[in-house]
């Protein structure tokens, strides 16, 4: 059974929605998104217990930026062998 | 946060964004109809002023560490996108963004598309132009909308948000009227590394302080987050073009000893 035109284009008009705002938050790499969410919570699970959190999420960008740019860059490599 | 760096942050990051508007107005006008480009121009500014001020009460009104866990995050990952693409550009492995070759796509594209013959009369003779235009501006002024608010809030300084924002808005628009051309000779490419360095850098700062972390130093080291960031993104463009320049030696010998 096909769906009628209204719900139909309702449909593809969500989906472009929630692309574009994926587009716009989260960007090329999902990584990077899901990486920064995981180091602010350690920082308040880490902060809860007294000890200095402060350097997890500098530590967490020090790792992310590079995986991500070698995630990018691999392909590439790949290609030209 | 100093008032200079909030504005330094903000002014950069909107002329970035500006220049692309810009570019995409301009090929509209060139291309169809001046008056269509401007109202879509129009419009889309009056739709993010809308945005500012019904998001504007609505961010200032949470209490300061949800707001600064939220818009640290926020600002983290939009600093990294940033960051990622102008290391990947700086290091020769991606496109570097010229505004003059976006330009003449723009303009051809716009030239090819069809005009509607009920398009004549009423104050939007061109509904191609005005669409361009608007989406362009709206786009791009969404990136600036959510800079200004974030930067602003957490600061209790949106003013001095909205000033740099609209300082760098006019300064481009007026040079890009002034010459009718696309802004190529701005580093856009440098001005984005740098933002994205920022935004980086407050994101991190304010969302360990949001998560309940406290720096050594408070306010102090925001300076040394923000040199740390910069530290790492230069290391990472040099190693990105040494990685690429040996890559590319042995595909050179093997074109050169291929058959001629």
């Amino acid at each position: 059974m096909t769906p009628p035109p209204l719900t139909k284009s309702t449909a593809a008009w969500l989906r472009a929605f929630a692309h574009f705002w994926y587009d716009f938050v989260v960007g090329d790499d999902w990584r990077m998104a899901v990486g920064v969410a995981i180091a602010l919570a350690a920082t308040y699970a880490v902060s809860r217990t007294g000890v200095a959190a402060w350097w997890i999420v500098p530590a967490a960008v020090a790792i992310l930026l590079p995986v991500s740019l070698w995630q990018a860059v691999r392909p590439r490599t790949r290609q030209r062998r | 946060m100093t008032h200079g760096a909030l504005f330094l942050a903000v002014f950069l990051a909107c002329v970035v964004e500006a220049v692309e508007a810009t570019t995409i107005v301009l090929a509209a006008g060139t291309a169809r109809s001046w008056r269509s480009a401007a109202s879509g121009l129009v419009v889309a500014l009056a739709v993010l002023a809308g945005v500012i001020a019904i998001l504007g009460p609505a961010v200032s009104a949470l209490p300061l560490r949800g707001l600064r866990l939220v818009v640290g995050a926020l600002l983290l990952v939009f600093g990294l996108q940033w960051l990622r693409k102008a290391i990947l550009r700086a290091s020769g492995l991606k496109a570097v963004h010229d505004e003059r070759q976006i330009f003449a796509d723009g303009v051809e594209t716009a030239r090819a598309a069809p005009r509607s013959p009920g398009s004549a009369g009423g104050f939007v003779t061109d509904w191609y132009a005005f669409t361009l235009a608007f989406k362009g501006v709206l786009l791009e002024g969404l990136e600036v909308v959510f800079i200004v608010l974030t930067f602003g809030t957490n600061d209790h300084d949106v003013g001095l948000a909205v000033i740099a924002a609209i300082a760098a808005v006019v300064v481009v628009a007026c040079i890009g009227l002034a010459v009718r051309v696309p802004l190529a000779r701005v580093p856009e490419n440098s001005m984005k590394f740098v933002v994205g360095i920022m935004l980086t850098a407050f994101g991190t700062f304010w969302g360990v302080e949001g998560a309940g972390g406290s720096w050594p130093g408070h306010d102090v080291s925001v300076a040394v987050v923000i040199a740390g960031v910069a530290v790492l993104g230069l290391l990472l463009v040099a190693v990105l073009r040494r990685t690429g320049a040996r890559e590319a030696e042995p595909a050179a010998e093997l074109s050169m000893a291929g058959p001629r």
